[in-house]
């Protein structure tokens, strides 16, 4: 229901400057800088407690910051400021639906906007078609399954087209299932949407399929942020490592770059990577688990067009569901590998034996050391 | 037992009859009742609204007031209201002089009886509400702030969703009133066709020893009073169709 008009792809709509949060002199938010781009989904990603609520209340204007200021469109913004609230929606990770059908519902903050009745209830069944619920908008709204009720509550706040979608984990109350599902569907919605959103998760996997940037949170402070691929793949320290699931933040240096390969070392091991940059630049290199492909020494490697090829030794087996994740060590060089139970029963890992790693060169992501903010 | 059958024989004969006495100390009663429950529920929703929805310095304390209050004896309610509005009574003094002379005649008249039965109902239609939209949670109201709403919007939400609990208040606030005797008659006077309700009758009729009308009266103040009680549980149920 906007009415502003067409901002040009990638500028800054929402912009948060010097935010401090405190409650009860204790700080529990602190960035100094914050943007949302036009068009972008923005993922915060981070444990319980780090902040990432709040920092969506702030930048939706739901909550006043104890200090620093925010921007809409360049102009300060805030709560009592009902014009830029009406710019933006949010699902929570509770869908709290009001009593009433599902229609009075999705039209609640349509009746706010004055739409007129008759487009209104236009509006709520295109809605409700979007989300896969058409044909719901007399049934009780309290009496639908938690998937169908996030679901409303998502048509509840697509319906008023806003400018600013703001989703607090949104999918968190859900069974792996359901989530799975309506991941994929949210991440199709907002792309077809076009619309600018701020996506708060503590899962990774959520983030990676929904967002264009990350930003991750420890402790009220942003610790990473930047393009998804980059941040989920190059951590910056080893708490981030940890919390995108891999193991320790690799640090070396480019020696040397040919046809865009570029030969880097690390703890007196080389790794090869795609990348631009020149030899001589000191560079965080990450590998994801999943990337990494694991062979018993015993058995001899057949021939692969993966570059990279590490003798390693298994250190520890994590059990994580369905899959295995296996963290390797050689020379101080710390490596986590993804492989599932079964391959892990058939290689007979355990804690000591001896692997062969294998991994791409463009699984490896590279990014500048002095790029990069330091972690905490 | 047959006292209780008579009784409710004299009530029935008294309601068939059109017995002007009866019907005008009913309509009396509805309209004293009716008037203060309007005036307490304007006052005391929105009060509970805010005291239930706002965290301020001195919420428990008031709380507390507002709970004390909803157990305020109606008898003392009275005392004080003759005080204040008694020609006479050690309060007027103050009240006259803050007004500029003026002292207001409304002893002994519906007014008053009406002010000393805002002041009982009042407590009870504020503890419930308080009671009612603080078991809305806080993120609902987010919520609705979240697609919008202003603070009047979310007000009239946390009221829709807390609706059961506001018609209780209400019901509450109803109970106190139409049954209590001690206020009405001390600043009414029971005064035959001008300050005369069902309570303040049966006691009268007690008095004097007729105790079948007096029972007879009982059964129609306990008829009437289940008759609009029904009616708000009516109003508090309906809509149940569209929650859990």
């Amino acid at each position: 229901m906007s009415d502003s008009p067409p901002r040009p792809s990638g500028m800054p709509v929402i912009s948060a400057k010097g935010i401090i949060v405190r409650y009860h002199r204790r700080t529990v938010l602190d960035v100094p800088d914050f943007d949302l781009r036009d068009g972008e989904t923005h993922a915060v990603l981070g444990p319980s407690g780090s902040g990432k609520s709040t920092l969506m209340r702030v930048v939706g204007l739901l909550e006043r910051p104890t200090e620093g200021s925010v921007s809409l469109d360049g102009v300060a913004v805030d709560v009592g400021d009902r014009r830029a609230r009406l710019s933006m929606a949010a699902v929570f990770q509770n869908p709290y639906l009001f009593k009433g059908t599902v229609e009075q519902n999705v039209a609640y903050g349509l009746a706010l906007r004055r739409v007129p009745a008759d487009e209104r209830d236009d509006c709520v069944a295109r809605a409700l078609d979007r989300v896969g619920l058409a044909g719901t908008q007399r049934e009780s709204a309290l009496r639908l399954s938690g998937g169908e009720a996030q679901r409303v509550a998502l048509a509840r706040a697509l319906v008023l087209e806003p400018r600013i979608l703001l989703l607090d984990e949104p999918l968190s109350y859900l069974d792996p299932l359901i989530k799975r599902r309506l991941v994929g569907d949210f991440s199709e919605i907002l792309a077809a949407e076009g619309v600018t959103a701020l996506y708060v998760t503590h899962d990774q996997d959520e983030a990676m399929v929904v967002a264009d940037r990350v930003s991750i949170m420890r402790e009220g402070r942003i610790v990473r942020s930047g393009d998804v691929d980059e941040v989920m793949g190059v951590p910056t320290s080893e708490w981030v490592a940890d919390f995108i699931g891999m193991d320790g933040s690799l640090c070396g240096r480019i020696t040397t770059a040919k046809e865009g390969i570029a030969e880097i070392a690390i703890e007196g091991l080389l790794v090869y990577a795609c990348t631009d940059l020149q030899p001589g630049a000191d560079v965080l290199v990450g590998i994801r688990p999943e990337d990494v492909t694991l062979f018993r020494t015993a058995d001899g490697i057949p021939a692969s067009s993966a570059r990279n090829q590490l003798h390693m030794r298994v250190d520890t087996i994590e059990h994580m569901g369905s899959t295995e994740r296996v963290s390797l060590v050689t020379n101080g060089l710390r490596l986590a590998a993804s492989v599932s139970r079964a391959s892990a029963r058939e290689l007979g890992l355990e804690r000591g034996v001896e692997v062969i790693a294998l991994f791409k060169a463009t699984a490896v992501r590279v990014a500048p050391a002095h790029g990069v903010p330091a972690g905490v | 037992m047959e006292v209780f059958w008579k009784a409710i024989a004299e009530g029935t004969r008294l309601l068939a009859h059109g017995d002007p006495y009866t019907y005008g100390i009913i309509a009396l009663s509805l309209r004293v009742s009716g008037i203060s429950l309007l005036i307490a529920s304007a006052i005391g929703i929105p009060a509970g609204y805010l005291i239930g929805s706002r965290r301020f310095r001195g919420r428990s304390l008031v709380t507390a007031v507002v709970n004390t209050g909803m157990g305020l004896p109606p008898v003392v309610v009275g005392l004080v209201v003759y005080m204040l509005v008694s020609r006479s009574g050690p309060l007027s003094q103050a009240w006259t002089s803050w007004l500029g002379g003026i002292m207001p005649r409304i002893l002994y008249t519906v007014p008053a009886m009406i002010l000393a039965q805002v002041i009982i109902s009042l407590p009870l239609v504020v503890g419930v509400t308080l009671a009612a939209v603080g078991s809305v949670p806080m993120d609902l109201r987010l919520q609705a702030r979240s697609l919008g709403a202003s603070g009047w919007h979310e007000a009239a939400l946390t009221i829709k969703e807390a609706r059961r609990g506001v018609m209780a208040a209400v019901a509450a606030g109803f109970g106190g009133i139409i049954s209590e005797v001690g206020a009405v008659s001390m600043v009414g006077g029971n005064i035959e066709g001008s300050t005369r309700v069902m309570t303040t009758a049966i006691v009268l009729e007690t008095n004097k020893g007729n105790f079948g009308k007096a029972l007879a009266l009982g059964f129609i103040l306990i008829g009437i009073a289940f008759l609009i009680m029904n009616g708000m549980t009516w109003l508090q149920q309906s809509g149940g169709r569209y929650e859990r």
